[in-house]
């Protein structure tokens, strides 16, 4: 490969989008050529600041209510096309409450008596609720995944993401340490992409847990962990719930849970770099 | 829960003292079915796409530079998308709402301003040296976020749109290829270009800052 091709391919061997034959071709020659391999650090330096420089813009809180409200208009908008004579419903209503209806007894006329029209209510009332989707009954994963997210939602949410912000985790770890009865592992992946931006304490599962807060650029990952028995190996598992990937994975007797809107890759590149850094014992 | 019972009248009239009416109740057991399905179908549409609505927005604003423009734009698309929402099975729910927010900001683009998208970028103009000012200056203030933020409000609206996807969405080239309507092999050229133009466009507001 000529320095011309090697510029050419910056970009995308920055990114890691090369395919691995390419890629190969390219460190070969940033290793032989010293002005293409610090045009290269230069570059990639530069990217990096920008790109974590550049704001996003997160959506207020009152455009996801204006959307949730056009959304419920939408199906509103359609129940009432479906419904056909949307506007003599409306009117019916208006007249029905001119008048006490059961005062009148029209329903003799049926020959629907009190009683019959209440059966018919409660009868109605059975199969409406059938109609109802059924509820849905989590299991102990499912239970357990539904507060994690919640945990994490709310982190993101209340301007409560760290009890302790610091991207040093000999700030972080004694902090946890001297609030839990177990001492979570603290690492800082910040050379992998994943800087530490603190720790908190959170209550899942029915016990205290040490919640670790790391970014990857302008999102959060909140690491959960807390004792497992002892003895759990435990496989890795991943799930996807509402838009969010969880990770859970057992070391050395800790349960962890990594939950993030990242990609679900990113999340077990993460994992590697976060188990790689944990010290041996 | 008690379902609300429809009145039909056997005669439709507006005089409801005559005495000869017939009124039946029934049970709108179809349209209840079709309230549920729709009820159930909204809250599946929610749980896959508001948690991508912080992208949503971001993108928007990034490409309209507008915040009004913006939100408009986020509604509208959240809308298109519930509306086809049956015809989505994949599992990327951000990158099809992305194709979605940005299709509907080019549309609203056009109308705006009558931009020609298709009119390629010309370097020839927009390149001018700015030598003076060292890489070593340019990394130094592009920390500066609002620098930063100037520079990149300048770039054509393709270029913002490639940085926004890859630096703040974090997305494959595969992936900003679906959502840009670009052809694979093009992404990373356009990517380079885009930070290449961004380097002078700092590198320019550092010199005018001096």
């Amino acid at each position: 490969m000529n320095c011309e091709e090697a510029i050419n391919l910056m970009d995308g061997y920055l990114d890691g989008e090369l395919d691995p034959i390419t890629n190969q071709e390219i460190e070969q020659h940033l290793r032989d050529c010293r002005s293409c391999e610090q045009a290269y650090e230069a570059h990639r330096a530069l990217v990096r600041t920008i790109a974590s420089a550049v704001p996003y813009y997160k959506a207020p809180a009152e455009l996801r209510h204006r959307v949730q409200s056009s959304l419920r208009n939408e199906i509103g908008a359609k129940a009432t096309h479906n419904g056909m004579r949307g506007s003599q419903v409306l009117r019916t209503r208006k007249q029905a409450e001119r008048r006490p209806i059961l005062s009148d007894m029209p329903w003799n006329w049926l020959g629907l008596s009190g009683l019959s029209l209440a059966a018919a209510i409660i009868f109605a009332a059975i199969i409406v609720s059938n109609l109802l989707p059924v509820l849905r009954r989590p299991g102990a994963d499912q239970f357990l995944a539904t507060q994690l997210i919640a945990g994490h939602v709310r982190s993101l949410m209340a301007d409560h993401l760290t009890d302790v912000a610091s991207s040093d985790q000999h700030t972080v770890k004694p902090w946890l340490d001297a609030k839990l009865d177990f001492a979570p592992v603290v690492v800082d992946l910040a050379s992998d992409g994943f800087p530490l931006v603190g720790g908190r304490l959170d209550y899942l599962d029915n016990r205290p847990v040490a919640a670790l807060v790391y970014q990857r650029r302008k999102h959060f990952i909140n690491v959960f962990a807390w004792p497992a028995e002892s003895g759990t190996t435990g496989t890795t598992k991943t799930m996807t719930r509402q838009g969010y990937h969880l990770l859970h994975w057992v070391h050395s007797d800790i349960n962890y849970w990594a939950v993030s809107d990242i990609s679900d890759n990113e999340l077990q590149t993460f994992k590697r770099s976060f188990e790689q850094q944990i010290p041996p014992h | 829960m008690a379902a609300p019972l429809k009145a039909e009248y056997g005669f439709d009239t507006e005089d409801l003292e005559a005495s000869a009416k017939i009124v039946k109740f029934v049970i709108p057991k179809k349209h209840q079915e079709q309230d549920a399905a729709q009820e159930h179908e909204l809250a599946s549409f929610e749980e896959t796409m508001l948690p991508h609505m912080d992208a949503a927005h971001n993108l928007a604003r990034w490409l309209l530079h507008n915040e009004q423009d913006a939100q408009d734009v986020v509604q509208e698309a959240y809308l298109r998308a519930f509306k086809s929402f049956g015809g989505f099975h994949g599992s990327n729910g951000r990158a099809w709402l992305l194709t979605i927010v940005r299709n509907t900001s080019y549309t609203l683009l056009k109308k705006n301003r009558a931009v020609d998208l298709t009119t390629p970028f010309d370097e020839e103009i927009h390149a001018s040296g700015h030598e003076s000012v060292s890489p070593a200056t340019i990394l130094e203030q592009s920390e500066d976020a609002e620098l930063v933020r100037e520079a990149m409000d300048e770039l054509p609206v393709e270029f913002r749109e490639i940085l926004t996807l890859r630096h703040l969405e974090g997305l494959s080239y595969k992936e900003i290829a679906d959502i840009a309507q670009l052809a694979p092999g093009t992404v990373m050229s356009r990517l380079a270009r885009a930070r290449a133009r961004l380097k002078q466009g700092l590198a320019a507001r550092i010199n005018r800052e001096k």
